[in-house]
């Protein structure tokens, strides 16, 4: 029982460290350079004490719960006795042998992503500044296609082993061409929404993911080979979210002009 | 009790696709079963829970306030403060993210391996915490840059491709060794308080200066402060 109430105020002590220099820097501008009393003070207050006691309750929860099984899920699954089955070893891996890691990252990032509150966080506002036109559901599932292909292609140059910035460049430049034709409204918060996406959920599971494969595949070395996980998760969401308003922005302009038969054109 | 069963009920849903994910990798493809289940059913519950409350206090606290004090900078005119504010909440909230701290510590191991810092705790603790400065100070002018934005109302896309150019132009200076964590550190940097009020904060600005459009040039700062990180971190590791 000491064990977990240890962890409960570590938790709420990280939690705590984390909002203090937010805290004092809002506070600070506040009082001294504001010079106004801040409206609906104990609202704001009520809202800080619950974002500090959700956040703390999400993350002890994360660690008893969801974290240990995910990181050992990594571990198994890219274990060769696993891949090539009992007591098998391949010297030259192939990248196909890898399948089950594949989903099982497409899999995870999809549902982390959804569960991520910071991407919440701007799906409500975006909601609300667009007037509706954006719906939460909607963004959330976007980014979080986009984070699962992320980490799908993220393995899988783990597993080959090719340099990761030419997966970079190559995510740019689809941007920067996609930037050219995407509803202008969208490309700010799709740009916003490659960082959104790894965050409290998302960063330990693809981080220990990455762990396992880079100890467990041949010729890769941990310290070396475990980064950029985060990187290609973060990349990709910005396409798909421009991808998708791209989608329904083409579905709306043939709804318009053709409008089926028999149909008002109304959905 | 209305206002908290609705999020409840949210957080639930919004939960289910991950214990689905795990349940069905755990009993079905890895064929094992679930260890400790009452203490992850427990854990789900405080996820659930926190959850529900975050999203409460987020309305109630962080995106109110967030957006208060853009307006009241707006009111003010001094363009000097907001920025000084826009550098204190990039850097501030930045120094102290847990994942930061993860990834320098982690940084400076492969340093170390690396043969670009002596193998010692003290060069490897110098090297984590010049990490994390350079990251917080690279967050502090993301911000900066991304509420000048807001107010001349220049169009993202050319900021951001022009960091685009930025960060493959230093990928090919850089040593290898550093690239990858620099990715990454793009990424881990906006943390789960952070992201509710700097939108807040850029939309606040945005819907409260003549002629800008919320939607338009309200987001976009966690774009910056997920862009600056690559840059700041590769020209970190050319100068070391």
């Amino acid at each position: 029982m000491s064990g977990h109430l240890q962890l409960i105020l570590d938790t709420l002590g990280g939690t705590l460290r984390d909002v203090l220099p937010i805290a004092v820097v809002i506070f600070g501008f506040q009082l001294f350079v504001l010079r106004q009393r801040i409206p609906h003070l104990k609202q704001v207050l009520t809202g800080f004490v619950y974002v500090l006691i959700g956040l703390s309750l999400f993350l002890i929860g994360l660690q008893e719960a969801l974290f240990p099984l995910g990181s050992l899920m990594a571990q198994q699954l890219t274990d060769p006795a696993f891949i090539f089955g009992p007591g098998g070893t391949a010297a030259t891996p192939q990248w196909h042998d890898y399948l089950w890691v594949y989903a099982f990252g497409a899999a995870v990032g999809f549902a982390a992503a959804i569960a991520e509150p910071a991407l919440m966080a701007v799906s409500l506002k975006a909601h609300a500044v667009s007037g509706g036109a954006i719906g939460v559901l909607g963004l959330r599932v976007a980014v979080a296609l986009g984070a699962a292909f992320g980490i799908v292609l993220g393995t899988f140059r783990l597993v080959t082993g090719t340099p990761l910035h030419y997966y970079i460049i190559a995510a740019y430049v689809i941007v920067i061409i996609q930037t050219l034709f995407a509803p202008r409204a969208i490309v700010p918060l799709a740009y916003d929404s490659g960082g959104v996406t790894t965050s409290t959920v998302t960063v330990p599971l693809v981080t220990a993911l990455g762990l396992g494969l880079a100890t467990q595949v041949p010729g890769r070395d941990p310290l070396l080979d475990g980064f950029g996980l985060i990187a290609t998760t973060c990349l990709f969401p910005i396409i798909s979210v421009m991808g998708y308003a791209q989608i329904s922005e083409w579905r709306a302009r043939r709804a318009r002009y053709t409008p089926p038969p028999g149909g008002t054109g109304l959905r | 009790m209305q206002p908290f069963l609705r999020p409840l009920w949210d957080s639930i849903r919004d939960l289910l696709p991950i214990i689905l994910v795990i349940g069905f990798f755990q009993l079905v493809v890895l064929q094992q079963p679930i260890p400790e289940f009452g203490r992850i059913l427990v854990g789900v519950l405080f996820v659930v829970l926190g959850l529900a409350l975050f999203v409460r206090g987020l309305q109630m606290g962080l995106f109110p306030i967030g957006e208060n004090m853009a307006h009241a900078f707006a009111r003010k005119g001094s363009v000097l403060w907001l920025l000084a504010f826009a550098f204190a909440l990039g850097f501030g909230t930045t120094i102290a993210e847990p994942a930061l701290i993860a990834v320098g510590n982690e940084a400076a191991r492969v340093a170390a391996v690396g043969g670009m810092i002596a193998d010692t705790d003290e060069s490897r603790q110098g090297y984590a915490s010049g990490l994390r400065l350079t990251v917080a100070l690279s967050v502090g002018c993301a911000i900066v840059i991304g509420v000048l934005r807001i107010l001349k109302g220049w169009p993202i896309q050319y900021l951001i491709i022009g960091g685009y150019l930025g960060v493959v132009i230093m990928t090919m200076f850089a040593p290898p060794e550093i690239i990858g964590i620099a990715y990454d550190s793009g990424g881990v940097t906006t943390s789960t308080i952070t992201v509710p009020l700097v939108t807040a904060l850029g939309v606040g600005l945005a819907s409260s200066i003549k002629g800008r459009n919320p939607m338009t040039d309200g987001f976009g700062l966690i774009a910056f402060a997920s862009l600056t990180p690559m840059i700041f971190v590769m020209g970190y590791g050319m100068i070391i």
